[in-house]
């Protein structure tokens, strides 16, 4: 799930309140270059990023169907496919909710309790190959592609917390 | 002045430091006060704690025992005597509005007013603001006669006139 990239960009994360992160994203051709360039500057940003997890293209202030995710070495990973990036993503099976807290690049102060699928069966195209995937997978990594294709959708994890006392003040690590 | 078992509201409200819960609650433990519910938050940094108690003392008595609290200024504590309450009991299901977005005044007014027009009661509530991002999340019971959706196509309206974004879902109890 992850093709040769040309050398990927660290681009700035857009913030909310930003209109490109409550709109929904249309399809791309995974085998467009600048699909292709788009999914190597969300990988290039995400790693940028100390504990991010996983990027979509909203977050770079696009509009397009493309995520970049790598749970590698995460706490609470368990099954990991290494570091991805999908165009055009399709949850096909969600089951096993639970309640775990998620923080977002974009939303950078604050974190939130957050009901996922801990099962996901996931569709997606390979940018750059046009490979078609499907990605069964658990706890973090699942959760973490939910995150991601509700970014897709103009969704912040703001939009799904758990109730009026779930949404919480980021810790500092220091 | 007193006649059996009163409920009190206790508020405290000033500069958060570590020890004010076990400060208030030693305090009205000496009194004979059972702690019923209670709510604690800092707000920006303030200690703001509101808490009922059932008591045999009139509410005068225990703002004077609870003085030591705001001695050093700190602290502003107020006890008001409430009729018992019968709990009230859910008419029909519990919902949970988000809102976020630009913040600018008048995003609380406005929204709990659309729920308040539909009938619908705000049951809890949190607001947060984080830079330029305003949220707000309330959480509302609507009677079994209020159409949700109906609800929900207001407060979108209502958003779109805002600026932020409204989403409005059923909150499903966790019974584990
Ligand atoms: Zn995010």
């Amino acid at each position: 799930m992850l093709p040769p990239l040309p050398d990927g960009r660290v681009r700035p994360a857009v913030l909310a309140p930003a209109a490109v992160l409550s709109s929904a994203a249309t399809a791309v051709d995974p085998l467009d270059p600048d699909v292709v360039a788009l999914a190597a500057d969300l990988l290039a940003t995400q790693r940028s990023e100390p504990g991010c997890v996983g990027l979509a293209a909203p977050q770079l202030g696009v509009p397009w169907r493309v995520v970049s995710l790598d749970v590698t070495g995460h706490p609470k990973a368990r099954t990991g496919h290494g570091p991805m990036v999908l165009a055009n993503p399709v949850v096909v099976a969600a089951t096993r909710w639970e309640r775990g807290r998620e923080g977002c690049l974009s939303v950078p102060d604050l974190t939130g309790d957050v009901k996922r699928a801990t099962r996901l069966v996931l569709r997606a195209v390979v940018p750059g190959t046009g490979e078609q995937v499907e990605i069964s997978t658990d706890a973090f990594e699942a959760r973490a592609l939910q995150h991601e294709v509700d970014h897709l959708d103009g969704m912040l994890f703001l939009d799904k917390v758990a109730g009026a006392h779930a949404l919480h003040a980021r810790q500092v690590y220091l | 002045m007193t006649s059996g078992r009163v409920q009190l509201v206790v508020t405290v409200i000033g500069r958060d430091r570590p020890g004010i819960i076990a400060d208030t609650t030693r305090l009205l433990a000496g009194l004979g006060a059972n702690l019923e519910d209670s709510t604690m938050s800092i707000l920006r940094g303030h200690f703001a704690m509101v808490l009922v108690a059932a008591a045999d003392v009139t509410a005068t008595e225990a703002e004077a025992a609870l003085a030591p609290l705001s001695a050093d200024g700190s602290l502003q504590v107020s006890v008001r005597e409430v009729p018992a309450e019968a709990p009230a009991t859910p008419l029909g299901a519990t919902y949970l509005v988000s809102v976020h977005g630009a913040d600018r005044p008048g995003i609380v007014s406005a929204v709990t007013a659309v729920v308040a027009e539909a009938g619908g009661n705000v049951t809890d509530l949190s607001t947060r603001l984080s830079g330029e991002l305003y949220v707000l999340l309330a959480e509302v019971d609507l009677p079994a006669a209020v159409d949700p959706e109906q609800l929900d196509r207001d407060l979108v309206a209502t958003g779109l006139e805002l600026g932020v974004e409204v989403s409005m879902r059923v909150l499903d109890p966790d019974v584990l």
